[in-house]
């Protein structure tokens, strides 16, 4: 990159400027979210595990805008703590298996050769192992806490980044100023932070969205089974486990939280989508 | 490389995969703190206790050995006793495994055809409306979580209309009839997990195959459309696409899994997690390696089809 053509705020400018409205209403919506996650204790109405009645199950009303779960508890406000929860993780997970991922990917592009050949070939034996099943496993053997999913995730995930990374970093390698670089005598660590990396920015920008709602989804499905996050801390999962019987009352408990994890995920794939059409940057195929 | 060299080459490389996958099922359950015993006595674990335990299940042989024990008692069918209550495991992997298997075999028989008629009706013409119609609302579909569409499901035909069961346990006294009851929403809502994927890769591998140089000579030459699209093009993307179905065969896995244990459906999917739940090692080893075993020989047979498929492999010197 040639410093001094192109500002960062000449960049977002222009960016902000192609934001179509469906792209703009997303965004606006992931902040708002966000926004809730972090502020959960001062926007929630009541708190988390706050039993305001007996009744389970209590339609929306002036009191609870979205009613009460099956222990008499605020729908919203738990709906609020959930989002929390989940965002938090999200966020975790997706900032580990990101920076390892890239970072293992990056070197073995930036290395070749054997050391590239030996972390492919154990990243692509790792690959092998469905998801669903790695998690349960370890999950068996160590039980449920936030640092065990946490890590279990995030190292799942990092396979996938890897491979990703790697994919990119090695169409770079190839490039005529690379080659000017290594011609110049600069270092691979020179070359991985300043030829390859802001290459590479925009399709890992996009990446990490992806990841991001890979994890979202993940982490709610293990809740869901119950093999997630462990009552009484709940995020959105647990909520639409614990509310499943909302439905033979008739009433739409459940769908909240499924339908809020659903339209953070649509957002968030909104925007990534119009990530990657605006650099018409390409992901490497992904399993 | 002849076509011979390279498909024995994959299936080489396939029963390489399959052993490490065992390898790592065994280990992730085995040495994993607390071992067998432990489990088995809980609280009331003396250390005489647990020494005859371990002397009886084996525990203290080299890991090696009692590796090489279980894998071959696997492959044996020999699949040993839940720690719960003692039972073979055996006939009731059997029976799990068969639910299961009516299950994904009905979602796949739905499932494939459609997505590959949306995802050909998609890419006839890209951009258009039917195109953009397909490929947004698959991008939403994607978002969801796996147990959504199947709880809006439930919602309306199971409470609203009251058309079908909301829960698919079954009873040895069902008929056909009874079965097809208590299919259609779990079939239902695991086609919609892996139907989207499908139909947007179904999508990109024919446009794939429609902006190549040999479609697009085909044009020049004035080849009516629909003839271009059967005759020329799906011939040449058959290969992606049989890709692309067996991955996505392979996401059933975790479809089957949730959607088991949401309608309660006694399959392998709902055993395994309740045995997580229960840290029953050998249920939750047994499952793993059915559930793997499935997995890796899928994308063995995604990869041999694609091999076969591509003429350009196949007619290679």
């Amino acid at each position: 990159m040639t410093p001094g053509t192109r500002t960062w705020q000449g960049e977002l400018r222009e960016a902000l400027s192609d934001l179509t409205p469906g792209v703009t209403l997303c965004l606006l919506f992931l902040i708002a979210v966000f926004v809730i996650g972090a502020f959960a204790p001062w926007i929630a109405p009541y708190g988390e595990g706050e039993i305001l009645t007996n009744d389970s199950f209590l339609p929306p009303n002036s009191q609870m805008w979205l009613g009460s779960d099956y222990l008499g508890r605020d729908v919203l406000s738990r709906l609020i703590y959930g989002v929390r929860i989940t965002l938090f993780l999200a966020l975790i997970i997706t900032f580990l298996s990101f920076f390892s991922g890239v970072f293992l990917g990056f070197l073995a592009a930036a290395f070749g050769g054997r050391a590239d050949s030996w972390m492919s070939r154990v990243n692509d034996a790792l690959l092998s192992f469905p998801a669903l099943m790695l998690a349960l496993i370890v999950i068996n053997s160590l039980g449920s806490s936030f640092v065990v999913l946490v890590f279990t995730i995030a190292f799942i995930d990092m396979t996938r980044v890897f491979r990703v990374a790697r994919a990119l970093a090695v169409n770079i390698m190839v490039m005529d100023y690379v080659e000017a670089a290594v011609v110049r005598g600069e270092g691979k660590g020179w070359i991985i932070w300043h030829e390859v990396l802001p290459n590479a920015l925009t399709p890992l920008a996009a990446e990490f969205g992806i990841r991001f709602t890979y994890a979202i989804l993940f982490i709610s499905a293990l809740s869901f089974l119950g093999l997630g996050v462990q009552p009484p801390q709940s995020d959105l999962g647990v909520m639409v486990k614990e509310n499943m019987q909302a439905i033979l009352w008739g009433e739409y408990t459940t769908l909240y939280p499924a339908f809020g994890i659903a339209l953070i995920a649509i957002s968030m794939n909104v925007f990534v989508d119009w990530l990657l059409q605006r650099s018409s940057a390409k992901l490497p195929d992904e399993i | 490389m002849s076509l011979t060299e390279i498909l024995w080459k994959r299936m080489v490389l396939g029963i390489g995969t399959l052993i490490f996958v065992s390898v790592l099922v065994f280990l992730g359950t085995e040495i994993l703190p607390g071992d067998v015993a432990h489990a088995i006595l809980g609280q009331g674990a003396t250390p005489e206790l647990l020494e005859q335990i371990r002397e009886r299940l084996g525990l203290n042989e080299p890991l090696h050995v009692r590796y090489w024990v279980w894998l071959t008692n696997f492959i044996t069918g020999d699949f040993g006793t839940s720690l719960a209550n003692g039972a073979d495991i055996g006939t009731e992997i059997t029976r799990r495994a068969s639910n299961t298997i009516i299950l994904a075999l009905c979602t796949a028989i739905i499932a494939v055809p459609l997505a590959i008629a949306l995802g050909l009706a998609a890419a006839v013409k890209p951009g258009g409306l039917v195109d953009r119609a397909i490929t947004s609302t698959s991008l939403a579909l994607i978002s969801f979580p796996d147990f959504l569409v199947a709880v809006v499901l439930v919602t309306i035909f199971a409470i609203k209309l009251r058309w079908l069961p909301a829960i698919a346990s079954i009873r040895p006294s069902y008929d056909l009839v009874d079965w097809i009851r208590i299919l259609i929403l779990p079939v239902m809502g695991l086609t919609f997990t892996i139907l989207a994927h499908m139909v947007r890769m179904t999508r990109s591998a024919v446009l794939n195959v429609l902006t190549s140089p040999a479609i697009e000579m085909a044009i020049l030459k004035g080849v009516p459309r629909r003839r271009l699209l059967l005759r020329h093009a799906l011939p040449n993307a058959l290969g992606p696409i049989i890709n692309v179905v067996a991955l996505n065969l392979a996401y059933l896995i975790s479809g089957v899994v949730v959607i088991e244990t949401l309608f309660n459906f006694p399959g392998l999917g709902r055993y395994m997690v309740e045995a997580v739940t229960n840290r029953d090692v050998p249920i939750v080893q047994t499952c793993a390696m059915i559930f793997c075993s499935f997995y890796v020989l899928l994308n063995m047979t995604a990869d041999i089809l694609s091999i076969i498929a591509n003429p350009r492999v196949r007619y290679k010197k």
